[in-house]
């Protein structure tokens, strides 16, 4: 038993429906019980998918456990070809299923569809998310091309030369940008995509892999284990480079270049390019040698060590991630920076590690943000898991050369107000800044200065210090005073009143205090009560 | 301004309920506990489940909020399942060091999950034993797996596990127990009413460890229309159940609130002086949400349980018109004073069928759509309004001073809609 609070990667059902919701034309039939639904709602809100994922869930109960589960699984899957007529159904279990061994591979075959049925284990209870993706792909193209032959080159008349590009899913982390940066990239090269999958690919589509003369792999956690079966079945080689930041860029774009027998020179000087000349200029001094830790997938951890310590002149001081399958990867990387590789999915680990590490810059997941808010650092996110910030309304991808532009900014903002800091911590002792406020790029750790002043003046009165007292009778103070300024007074609140206001959650309450004083004042009622509260609540309520 | 109480009778007329059988797009009674650990402060969750259960809890709990949340879940790993390492000293070992590392910790739960319950892991058992290991902390078990429990059941589990290892007590004094989980800043204000009115209560689940003692003089509300477990360990206990609208919006919260007056010999007098201020603040809140909702059609997909007596207040107090109500239990002994408070010709389901149910609610065309995060940006992009439906049950909605701020929750996306102009 692991004893966890946070887990890095979902359960690799839901790996599966990455797969099948990024393609068309896929139905996943998925015997689970109740609850398991909850799965549909990061596709809905965290990626903001216009339409549910493509599964139809079991959703057993106790009830059914007495009767005839498998019955049900048969009965869902048949159902759902009848709404849906999807090209191929994908059939699998999640955690629970598994442990009533219905054998949905067995009831798959048996169901008599007139479309392939393809099952899929999926190995709850030693496998993850990632790994569950990367299997499902794996058995739908094979499923696909399986039984395609070969496809002979034709010597002379040789068209432009094509790929495939492997890896882009639903609820990947920059997938969709990263996708339209390399396709623009390879376009320049003069080579063809010919299929990308599993993102917006149809079964039908996938026949065609084998047409590709080689295939590009974007993310190795999810597209290896395909790309080497096509290599294996068809002869197509598959790039080892994941483009991302300069250097790899480039060596990715050279790669290709060899792979598709074309000149890349060209493409190798993009003028749009800034991530160079910034870091050279003399403004980014002080990012020389910045202690930076970092932890995500492999893929990523990987790429944002390389760029950190050569394109932006980093020290990295600490390289870990969750994704064990690419482990050893990532030990190897480690030893160039002359570290010890953290491989780990507990938290709380990643925390220790960082606290021991003393970083000032951390790259990681939302969870090392949160970790690091903690702490005080600043932190810029790499990586998956995704929160719905991690689907930004621009085009921000992470690969290819504008990918280095969008990297270079994402990690030194929070930097760049070093200066901001600097500043702050000068003007510590002057009246106009709340003590406790914290430097902008940290977030919201000392909460912002008005939330600051609330609490101050109506709220923790008894609670804090004298200092935090005179601070804001500075800037109440500060408040021209008018020839009716009786009138215009604050209103004294009582302890009832101050007790309940403080029951409102703090990003509303300082509204709540403004609006329940502008009431008060406009009818003269002094001091502020427990019913003055509510009765002003009720008068702004809808307005 | 009218101050009459509802007339409610009993004898429900003939209702028109769909049982449905299909996919259920619900959570499990797992996630009661995002709500159930922010209101026991000395408590600790800690599921028994699979990585699934920890996915569920994180992504519908946001975890990441808490510098040290108070739940988790013990990952059954292939060892487990396997019998190569004894579950129960797993159990035990886990326990051990989360109890080593937070002291804090006074009362922990160890929550059952669809795989614990399929390999019939005996929580119970080992909640026994570690209450004996472990003399400082109360341990209890309770189930909040799927194919046990939808959603907010698993507080009805919660709440019952806590009741069943109390004894009843003859001599308890003649008080008051207000039942299910109420925000903090709502139970205040409902404690205050009852202080004017005279009438000793406390509240279940308390906000630290300890329940006062319950027999033959208790009476109990019901605060939430989905205790049906703990209703019964209660009259198990002695206590005696006062029956009422539940306390949402000015009707069902006089309703409620009268039910304990009558009950502990108020006299009519006191009580209207009492809630008076309130309930004049409240409908005077309730007529501007009331412009804008009434006559609006709306149709509820299956969530909280909370569907019918939000239903009622929809289509009473703001004029609404209901299409279908979906729940997914309907509790017609607790319910029966709001179902008879419904229109005659209300469509109710039980239970879902999802995609049936969306086919209803298309063909319907309802000017708002109350459903759950998987459905509401979907149902969006079809030119559907939606509310969705868990802020229901994370918000401050029970009482007169939340009354409008109940109507408000679904005005919301009604004036957004007209706002926006891309």
């Amino acid at each position: 038993m692991e004893l966890s609070v946070w887990t890095y990667e979902g359960p690799p059902h839901v790996g599966a429906m990455r797969i099948a919701t990024a393609m068309k034309g896929v139905h996943f039939v998925l015997h689970a019980p109740q609850g398991d639904t909850y799965a549909d709602l990061l596709f809905t809100m965290i990626e903001r998918r216009r339409a549910r994922p493509p599964v139809t869930y079991t959703t057993f109960q106790a009830r059914d456990l007495g009767g005839d589960t498998a019955e049900l699984l048969k009965q869902t899957a048949h159902d759902a070809f009848e709404r849906f007529s999807p090209e191929v159904v994908l059939i699998g279990a999640s955690c629970t299923a598994e442990l009533i061994q219905d054998d949905p591979a067995g009831i798959g075959a048996a169901l008599g569809l007139p479309v392939p049925v393809v099952p899929v284990e999926l190995n709850a209870y030693q496998r993850k998310e990632n790994w569950g993706a990367s299997e499902t792909f794996y058995r739908i193209a094979r499923a696909c091309c399986g039984g395609v032959e070969k496809t002979e080159k034709v010597e002379g008349s040789k068209p432009r030369p094509s790929c495939n590009v492997l890896g882009p899913t639903a609820l990947g982390f920059r997938h969709r940008d990263d996708l339209l940066e390399i396709t623009r990239l390879l376009g320049r090269l003069g080579i063809d995509v010919n299929v990308v999958a599993p993102l917006d690919a149809s079964p039908s589509d996938l026949v065609g892999l084998p047409a590709a003369d080689f295939n590009v792999v974007l993310y190795p956690e999810i597209a290896e284990t395909t790309a080497r079966w096509l290599e294996k079945a068809f002869g197509q080689p598959f790039t080892s480079t994941v483009p991302m930041g300069v250097g790899a860029t480039s060596a990715f774009v050279r790669e290709v270049a060899e792979l598709a027998g074309v000149d890349p020179s060209a493409t190798l000087d993009e003028p749009s390019l800034r991530l160079p000349w910034y870091s050279r200029s003399i403004d980014s001094t002080y990012l020389t040698g910045k202690r930076v830790f970092i932890y995500g997938d492999a893929t990523h951890a990987m790429a944002s060590a390389r760029i950190a310590s050569e394109e932006l002149g980093f020290e990295v001081v600490g390289l870990g991630t969750y994704s064990r399958e690419l482990a050893r990867a990532v030990r190897a990387e480690a030893k160039r920076y002359g570290l010890t590789a953290l491989i780990t999915e507990d938290h709380l680990t990643v925390e220790e590690a960082i606290t021991e590490a003393r970083p000032e810059l951390v790259l990681g997941t939302q969870m090392e943000r949160h970790i690091s808010k903690r702490l005080g650092l600043p932190c810029a996110i790499i990586s998956a898991p995704v929160h719905v910030h991690d689907y930004p309304a621009r085009y921000s991808p992470l690969m290819g050369f504008e990918g280095a532009n969008v990297i270079f900014d994402t990690w030194v903002h929070p930097l760049m107000m070093g200066l901001e800091e600097h500043l702050l911590g000068m003007f510590r002792e002057d009246f106009e800044f709340a003590d406790g406020a914290a430097p902008s790029h940290l977030g919201h750790v000392g909460g912002p200065v008005e939330d600051t002043r609330v609490e101050n003046q109506a709220l923790d009165r008894p609670a804090d210090g004298p200092e935090l007292l005179s601070v804001a009778h500075a800037i109440e103070n500060l408040t021209p005073v008018s020839t009716s300024a009786v009138s215009d007074a604050t209103p004294e609140w009582t302890a009832e009143a101050v007790k309940e206001l403080k029951k409102i959650p703090f990003f509303v309450r300082g509204k709540a205090r403004r609006n329940t004083e502008q009431f008060a004042r406009e009818r003269c009622y002094h001091p502020i009560t427990l019913e003055t509260l509510y009765e002003a609540k009720a008068h702004f309520q809808g307005r | 301004m009218t101050a009459t109480l509802p007339t409610v009778s009993t004898s429900s007329p003939s209702l028109r309920v769909l049982k449905e059988r299909g996919q259920r797009e619900v959570f499990c009674g797992l996630t009661s506990i995002v709500w159930l650990h922010r209101k026991m402060q000395d408590a600790f969750f800690l599921v028994v489940g699979s990585r699934t259960c920890a996915h569920l809890l994180q992504s519908a709990a946001g975890v990441m909020i808490f510098a040290q949340p108070r739940f988790a879940t013990a990952i059954l790993e292939e060892k487990d399942l396997a019998g190569l390492a004894d579950a129960n000293e797993e159990i035990d070992r886990v326990v051990g060091r989360l109890l080593a590392r937070r002291p804090e910790i006074k009362q922990l739960f160890l929550v059952g999950s669809c795989p614990s319950e399929v390999i019939k892991l005996d929580l119970a058992r080992a909640a026994a034993r570690l209450s004996d290991v472990h003399s400082s902390v109360r341990v209890r078990a309770f189930s909040g797996s799927g194919i046990e429990t939808t959603f907010t059941q698993g507080e009805d589990s919660c709440l019952a596990a806590l009741l069943r290892a109390e004894r009843r007590d003859v001599n308890a004094p003649k008080s008051l127990l207000a039942v299910g989980t109420l925000p903090d800043v709502v139970e205040d204000q409902f404690a205050r009413i009852f202080e004017a009115l005279g009438i000793p209560v406390s509240f279940l689940p308390a906000r630290r460890d300890g329940l006062p003692a319950i027999g033959p003089n208790t009476r109990y509300l019901l605060a939430q229309p989905y205790l049906a477990e703990t209703s019964l360990a209660l009259d198990d206990l002695g206590a005696r159940h006062l029956p009422a609208l539940f306390p949402l919006g000015v009707e069902g919260t006089r309703a409620w609130l009268w039910a304990a007056a009558k009950a502990f010999g108020v006299e009519r007098a006191r009580f209207e002086e009492v809630i008076a201020p309130a309930e004049r603040r409240a409908q005077a809140a309730l007529g501007r949400a009331r412009e804008r909702l009434e006559n609006k059609r709306v149709f509820f997909f299956p969530d909280s349980q909370l569907e019918v007596p939000i239903a009622r207040f929809l289509h009473r107090e703001l004029g609404m018109e209901l299409l279908e109500v979906g729940t997914p239990y309907l509790q017609q002994s607790h319910l029966a004073d709001e179902l008879s408070a419904l229109p005659t010709d209300v469509v109710l389901s039980e239970g879902q069928d999802v995609e049936r149910q969306l086919d209803r609610c298309r063909a319907q065309r309802p000017d708002l759509v109350v459903c759950g995060l998987g459905l509401a940006n979907p149902l969006e992009v079809e030119g559907f309004t939606t509310k969705w439906s868990i802020e229901l049950t994370f918000t401050p909605i029970q009482g007169f001073e939340q009354a409008a701020d109940l109507a408000e929750l679904f005005t919301r996306p009604l004036v957004r809609r007209e706002r926006l102009a891309v």
